[in-house]
């Protein structure tokens, strides 16, 4: 297909649609209210479910319960409407059943305001909701990768049974590229459905999917067999892009927006004659500590940059496991740092390496 | 070699418009390109604008501090970017809501009375083209044929009728900025 100039909203939103997502709950909420626009036009036409519910508690409980009839579903939304999803989330993995859910990121805590933002990294990426699951979390830095990454989900979904989260921030939502689409899928018929799904138990022993275990050791099984999906998705879904490492002193690493602006301050401390690189993890549970773990045995020193207080920074530092010294910029409130904020980071980095040697 | 521009009006002045215009162009080019809005309450009557980036190459950061070139379509744009374009960068001011000129001396200028022209093509909705034609003069990553080429395939149905009147007034801009005497 050729390259459309798309919206980051409504590029994932057709993406998955395309990937076969056949009912989609949400509620509105700036700056991703474009993606439910986009749902609430196309799901009815293709004769799929788009419902706008009349909270994101009940949006992710729809989720939920479409999840368990073994159809493709997703949600949206920002950051004040994903907390309120967290109980919902914390179900769904407990009852190990495939969603996607997609987090525009805007300025918090609080309602915060309505710009680009990181702050919602610790939430998601350490679970968010009660008690002992991960969600798997992809970090787009393009509006193709929202696509791809999107499409993917689902199919991470399926593989695991369990939830994926794309991790996005309001720019990315807002900002329109050139990207490509992916071809239309198929919608599973019912019978297509897996083996596990709700979907009537005629001819059939009826399947039960629940998330509640009074016996502690049965509980005790089913944090096990997470125990056990998380080893798996830890060793095979492992993500990351990287720039100009192989001689680098100083390593810059961010994610997403803050991973696309950082790419801008390398490529010109280059033509400055620093050697930086740069790593931009994209699954960030599964993170890449192995491969932080690797560049910091090479490199001089480690500069994190984010959009929040440096919640990232704490993975940063279990791959760095004390070899070389980190630094950290990063930009709050819904503010987006610009390239030459950090150069300059890079710069007062590559001096201090100067001074020492 | 990565152009950067920023447009910037009130919300209405159809500031986001046309930077889509020139992003459609940018990618029926085959180039990079990103269109940044701004999207907040701003939209609604306040300042509104968008940055693009267009590049050969990857682009990092869809924001930047010092654009290559500048539309200002009102005298808050005026105060907030004059000072940011880069040295031999091009600023295009609207002179029929701005009443003080431009001070740096090491920008590309060109004055240009956008609503008094758009008004003289019937339709003041137009100042946003004016001023783009105007750019356009200044810009080698994009021709005024091709940003016209967009603009007849992404033009919302339901303005198609606006169409001739679009093209003329980038017309008018370009003309203007490039110094030459239009009959009217």
């Amino acid at each position: 297909m050729a390259k459309e100039l798309l919206k980051g909203n409504v590029a994932f939103a057709e993406a998955a649609i395309r990937a076969g997502c056949e009912a989609y709950f949400g509620y509105p909420i700036t700056p991703q209210t474009e993606a439910l626009e986009h749902m609430a036009k196309r799901m009815p036409e293709l004769g799929r479910v788009f419902l706008q519910a009349e909270s994101e508690v009940a949006a992710i409980n729809m989720v939920y319960g479409a999840a368990c009839a073994g159809v493709r579903v997703m949600s949206s939304s920002s950051s004040p409407g994903v907390s309120l999803m967290m109980e919902g989330l914390s179900y769904i993995a407990g009852s190990e059943v495939p969603a996607v859910l997609v987090d525009i990121m805007r300025g918090g805590p609080g309602l915060g305001n309505i710009a680009p933002s990181q702050g919602d990294y610790n939430q998601i990426v350490k679970g968010g909701g009660h008690g002992d699951y991960h969600p798997v979390v992809l970090a787009p830095a393009s509006v193709q990768e929202l696509i791809d990454f999107t499409v993917e989900a689902f199919d991470i979904a399926e593989k695991y049974l369990c939830i994926v989260i794309i991790l996005a921030d309001g720019s990315l939502g807002q900002m329109m590229e050139p990207a490509e689409l992916p071809e239309m899928k198929k919608v599973r018929s019912v019978k297509e459905r897996p083996n596990w799904a709700l979907t009537g138990a005629r001819d059939r022993d009826p399947n039960i999917i629940t998330s509640i275990y009074m016996d502690p050791l049965v509980e005790e099984e089913l944090n096990r067999r997470l125990m056990a999906k998380q080893a798996k998705i830890e060793a095979n879904e492992v993500r990351f892009r990287e720039l100009m490492l192989d001689d680098a002193e100083i390593a810059v690493i961010a994610f997403g927006t803050s991973g696309r602006v950082a790419q801008s301050a390398v490529k010109t401390a280059r033509e400055e004659g620093i050697r930086v690189g740069l790593l931009r993890p994209i699954s960030l549970y599964p993170y890449p500590y192995e491969r932080v773990r690797q560049i910091a045995g090479k490199v001089k020193e480690i500069l994190v940059v984010e959009m929040n207080s440096g919640q990232m920074l704490g993975d940063v530092r279990i791959g760095n496991e004390g070899r070389v010294p980190i630094s950290f910029y990063g930009r709050q409130g819904g503010v987006i740092p610009l390239p030459d904020e950090v150069l300059e980071e890079i710069r007062k980095i590559q001096s201090r390496i100067n001074a020492s040697e | 070699m990565q152009t950067e521009i920023i447009i910037s009006g009130f919300g209405g002045q159809g500031v986001l418009f046309a930077g889509q215009l020139l992003s459609y162009a940018a990618l029926e080019k085959d180039l990079h390109v990103t269109w940044f809005p701004s999207y907040g309450p701003e939209m609604r009557g306040g300042t509104a604008h968008c940055t693009v980036i267009i590049s050969d190459d990857e682009i990092g950061s869809p924001v930047i501090r010092n654009p290559t070139a500048a539309i200002v379509m009102n005298l808050p744009s005026l105060d907030k970017y004059e000072p940011l374009v880069k040295t031999d960068g091009v600023l295009v001011v609207n002179t029929s809501l701005v009443d003080r000129d431009p001070e740096r001396e090491d920008l590309q200028i060109e004055l240009v009375p956008a609503n008094e022209i758009a008004e003289e093509l019937g339709d003041k909705r137009l100042a946003n083209l004016v001023m783009l034609g105007a750019l356009l003069n200044h810009l080698d990553v994009l021709s005024i044929d091709e940003v016209g080429a967009s603009l007849k395939r992404h033009i919302p149905a339901h303005h198609r009728d606006l169409l001739q009147g679009n093209i003329k007034a980038m017309q008018r801009g370009t003309a203007l900025a490039a110094g030459e005497k239009l009959a009217t």
